[in-house]
Order: structure tokens, then sequence, then C-alpha cells
């Protein structure tokens, strides 16, 4: 079974052991529902998964992304969708790195102990998706509180969660120098904010994922709700942003595992002309394929964890990690489901579930384009497309 | 009262395991090993009562390569207090084991040893009885409860006609059946604890014990493969089958 075994393989078995409880059907029956996954996240909240990194003075374990992206993967790599949880994980990381001692003895205890959950970043908007710095959300002064108004989209995990980042703008973009100044990051208690100025709409979609649209009309926050300083909030999403591309590099690094394990099971079993079909080169080159780029993949996921946790700049390895690591396992998706033929499409296989949620990723958290301009842009310093 | 919970690794469970090509014995290399699951319902058991205040401290040892320490520290993620494990490249039979268990009994002082009533490998049952009689100790084995009362322990055993309670005095030694409680799976921050606990290691000469093997194993194979049944197509033709081909009736 990959993947093999490595310096993870506690961790990873640890896990293993808590997600045997929650087999194949638990996850089926959740999509074909469309209901969250209480139990399941119950249980890896209880064990303390979710507060790996978040220190232990804190509360935590204190690990690095490293080891988050590996309790990411396995959740994947056993059938799970880590889409339901990997907030709790890394959302926390903006109060931690930016916010200041006594935000952090506030929260960070209880979001290590899963008393509250911080799931939700709303940064996204309907007119401006990648284009951040032109978002109409306004955080205005007003006394101790800022008063917020705007609309965002696309905000995971609103419905399960109790706090929630925002990044708004607090100075007018045509006030500032640069286009990257002016936005500021607020934390906002989801409990008092909704009915009271917040209102949130789930939108329905392909996978069973939790998504909303989110209203803002006159919320009011208290100030003492600001991380950091007024203005920087942008630099401090970034931060926020690579943790999640790399963890969500690492999850689809599971689903392909999930689906290269899958694949190779069914193939050496599945007998037509007297053999199995695996015995065929066309059937063995594609699976063979998938895996060597799964492999490859894999380096750069973790080569993103180690410049991260060595708190050195990652934002070209994050978006490749996430690039490749998406890419892998939507051919490991796609090579699962052809060689299970009808099956394939059976729910009770699970493959067209996996197929699904991996294909998120294609688009999500931020679509192969935008990382190939990226790259083109930043990283071999091409001219600007805009 | 302090517990000794003896602990051995194994082949995992969910292994399909393999006989080496020569007949010798089972392939072991590149195959996952975890704690004999038996062993770890007896650590479970262990911290279930240092939980209940009834224990103060929970040893677990092991015996066997140095790779051991990893199921040492699975047990101690789990609340076990620290461990020790007796290090040894040597195939251990059950005799040597127990007679190291006594050893380590005699360094520890024990009021309770428990261990899995067999290891799913050689599926031998024979640790726990040997090192009872060695130690000259009250045992209670296949246990679905286990009761500690003031200076005794009531132990409810499945034996095969249903359950049967003995009552034993201090220090006793308990082997644990399936159904005397589901272990609990490692939280993150107890594996980080883990880490950081004791784990002392010893060699079976430390332990004064010759693990040289009395049995000799003659061969190793595979079961034969299952062959395939045939459908009758009415009770007579089972019957007859039955009395003239298999000739079971």
């Amino acid at each position: 079974m990959h993947p093999k075994p490595d310096q993870y393989q506690e961790l990873r078995d640890a896990l293993r052991d808590l997600c045997k409880h929650y087999p194949d059907a638990y996850f089926r029956g959740i999509d074909a529902e469309g209901t969250y996954p209480e139990a399941f996240i119950d249980s890896l909240t209880e064990a303390g998964w979710l507060a790996a990194m978040i220190p232990q003075e804190y509360g935590g374990s204190g690990l690095g992304l490293t080891e988050a992206s590996v309790i990411m993967e396995e959740v994947n790599r056993n059938g799970g969708n880590a889409g339901a949880c990997h907030g709790q994980m890394y959302n926390m990381g903006t109060l931690l790195r930016h916010g200041s001692e006594a935000q952090k003895q506030a929260y960070l205890p209880r979001i290590a102990s899963g008393e509250l959950r911080l799931q939700s970043m709303a940064v996204t908007e309907p007119t401006t998706g990648t284009d951040t710095t032109k978002l109409r959300t306004t955080a205005v002064r007003k006394g101790d509180r800022y008063v917020i108004n705007g609309q965002k989209v696309w905000i995971s995990r609103v419905q399960h969660s109790d706090m929630m980042i925002l990044l708004a703008r607090t100075t007018p973009l045509a006030d500032v120098q640069r286009r990257s100044d002016g936005m500021s990051v607020f934390l906002v208690d989801l409990h008092e904010a909704m009915g009271n100025g917040l209102s949130a709409q789930p939108i329905r979609n392909m996978v069973n994922h939790e998504t909303n649209e989110l209203f803002f009309d006159d919320l009011e926050i208290p100030e003492d709700n600001l991380i950091g300083e007024e203005g920087r909030g942008f630099k401090y999403i970034l931060d926020g942003l690579n943790a999640e591309r790399t963890l969500i590099a690492a999850e689809c690094i599971g689903d392909a595992w999930w689906f290269l394990n899958k694949v190779v099971d069914y193939t050496s079993e599945r007998t037509v002309f007297d053999r199995p079909i695996a015995q065929n080169q066309g059937v063995q080159f594609p699976i063979a394929r998938s895996y060597v780029n799964t492999e490859a993949a894999n380096l750069m996921r973790f080569r993103a964890c180690e410049l991260y946790d060595r708190n050195e700049h990652c934002g070209a390895e994050a978006n490749m990690a996430k690039l490749l690591a998406a890419d892998t396992s939507w051919e490991a998706a796609n090579v699962c489901l052809q060689y299970h033929g009808g099956f394939g499409f059976a729910h009770e296989y699970d493959v067209e579930r996996k197929f699904r949620e991996t294909r998120l990723y294609q688009v999500a958290p931020v679509s192969t384009n935008l990382v190939l301009s990226y790259v083109a842009e930043h990283v071999l310093g091409l001219p600007r497309s805009f | 009262m302090k517990i000794l919970v003896p602990v051995k690794r194994v082949v995992d469970y969910n292994v399909k395991v393999r006989v080496k090509a020569d007949g010798s014995g089972v392939e072991t290399a590149n195959v996952k090993m975890s704690m004999n699951p038996f062993d770890e319902i007896a650590v479970e058991e262990a911290v279930r009562l240092k939980e209940k205040g009834v224990a103060e401290e929970v040893v677990v040892v092991s015996m066997g390569v140095s790779q051991c320490q990893e199921t040492i520290r699975t047990a101690l993620a789990m609340g076990g207090d620290r461990g020790i494990l007796v290090e040894t490249d040597d195939e251990l039979e059950p005799l040597a084991v127990a007679k190291m268990l006594k050893g380590l009994a005699e360094k520890e002082s024990p009021d309770m040893v428990i261990l899995g009533k067999q290891a799913i490998d050689d599926d031998a049952n024979q640790t726990g009885q040997m090192f009872a009689a060695l130690m000259g100790w009250g045992q209670g084995t296949f246990a679905s409860e286990v009761d500690i009362q003031d200076g005794s322990i009531q132990v409810t055993r499945e034996i095969d006609g249903g359950a049967e309670t003995v009552k034993l005095k201090l220090p006793a030694v308990v082997t644990t059946d399936l159904r005397l409680n589901e272990p609990r799976y490692a939280k993150l921050p107890n594996i980080m604890k883990a880490k950081k606990k004791q784990l002392d290691t010893l060699s079976p000469a430390d332990l004064g014990v010759d693990t040289t093997p009395r049995l000799k194993t003659v061969k190793v194979a595979e079961p034969p493969k299952r062959q395939g049944g045939i459908k009758v197509a009415d009770v007579a033709e089972l019957v007859d089958k039955l009395k003239n081909e298999a000739k079971v009736i």
C-alpha cells in the first residue's frame, strides 16, 4: 500500500487507526445526504490532530506544516476529504503569526481544544477573485469599532465555524501608494455577527463541500478584533494562502495514493479473457505513469513544507506543489475511473465521489492558470499580463 | 499499584502473511509490524486502571529487536508511563520470554502483570501461564472482565462453556481476551509526550536468561489452496455425496 513508510509513519499509523472507524461507507453516506462529517471531524479534533501546528504553550502539539500536511494527506488517503476541516489547521496561523499576545491567549487554547472552530477565511468576492487588491468589502472605523460592508463568495465551512478571518479594505484603493496596502485582517465572531449585519447563503455544488455567499450590511466588530497593524492585512493573508496551498497539495497526494491503491487492487483482480486486466501493458502504463508523477509531485510538496517551516519564502514552491499535486491526483482519478469501467460510476465503489472531490483542486483555492501566471511573472520575470 | 504490561511486536493483522521461499518461517522483511492486538487490549486495561486511580504506574515491556521500541512508544502514547526493552536479535520462545519477565518482575515488583492471551504470529498462548508458574502467582487467563478489589483481583474468564469468575490474590497475572475492552486510538499530544518518556534497554544477559531456542522449526508451509465447491440438485444427492464421496456420515 502506498505511500511507502517514511519518518512520519508513527503519525500515519495513528491516523489510520482513527480513520478505520470511518470506512468508505461513512463518507459515501455523508456525500449522499449532503451533510457534514461531524463525527469524523469531532474524532480528529478530540485526538488533537487539527491542533498540530498550534504551539504547545497554547495547547497544541507545536508541529510544522510538514507534519500537518501528513495529517491532511492521510485523511484523503484513507477515503475522507480534508476539505471539511483543513481550515482549522491553517487559519489560526494568521492569528499565531500576526496576532497580539492577548489575542493568542484568548483564542488559541480554545481553538486547540476544538471548543472554537476557526475554519473560515473570507477573502474572495464576486467581482474580485484573484484580483484581491480590488476587493470592495470595506471596514470603516467608528469609535472603538469597525463597520463592515460588502460581499464575499465561496467562503467555506462558515456553517461549521465559530470564528472567521476576514480581509477588508480599511483605506480606499485611491489613497494608497501600493495597491496591496490599506487592507486589514479581522477576526469575526460568527455567532455574534449572524443576523446582526452578516448573513450567509449556502451554495450547493458539485461536491459535498460546505461553501457560502456572505453579505455584510453594517456589521460592527470591536477594534480588538483587528489582527496586527491596520493596512497590512494583505501580507498576513499571503502566509496563510501558502500554508493552504501546501496542505491542499498534500491532500491531492493523499487522493492520488487512494486512486492508485484502488486501481492497482481492482485491475489485479478483475479478470477478462481469462487474465487480470492489469496484465495488459495498455492498462499498466497509465497507472505506472500516474505513480511516477505522484512521487515527483510529492517531492515538491515536501520542499514547500520545508521552506514554510523554516520561515523562508515559499510562494513559488507552494504554488508549484499545488499545481503538480492537483494535476497528478486528477490524472490518477481518471486512470482509476477508466479501469473500473462502469463500476467506477457506481457510488458503492467510491471512485466517482473521490473523482468529483479531487477535481475541485484544478480550480480551488487558486486555479491552475493563475499558478502558471505566478510562475511566469514572479519566478521567470516575464512581462506582467495583469 | 504498579502494573507491568508485556507487549509483542508482530506482523500487522492486516498484512497477508507470506511464507519464506525456503520454508523456514514467514516473510517479515518490508512487512508492516505493529503491536499484538491482544497486548493492545492489555495496555488499554492498564491505562484505564490508572485513569480510575487504581494504578499509579504502568510499565510497558517488550523483548526482541531494537524496532520493538516503536511498539513500546505506541503503548506509551496510549498512556503507559515508561518502557523497558530487552533487546536481542535472537528468536524468542515463550519460555525464554517468561523467564525474562520473571527477571523484570523481580526488579520492578509489580502488583499485576497483564498481557495478551496469545500473540497473533505464533498463537502459542503460553507466555502468561509459564510466567505465572515461574513466579508462583495466581493467573486469570482469557479475561473478559477485570475488577480490582482490596488486595485481590476478580477476573471473569472466557471458557468453552461460558464465563468463569475467579478471584486471585495480588500479585497476579492476567491475560486478555477480545471482549475485555476496545483499545483507544492514540492522540497526537500523547504521541508527542510519549517520545519524551523514559525507555530503558537491557539485554537477556542482564536478566541472566539464556534465550537459546529449545524447539526446532521443521517446516512452515502455506495452507492448501481452497478448492471450489459444487452445487447439488437435491437433498438426496447431498446425502449420497456426504456418505460415499466425503465419507463423513
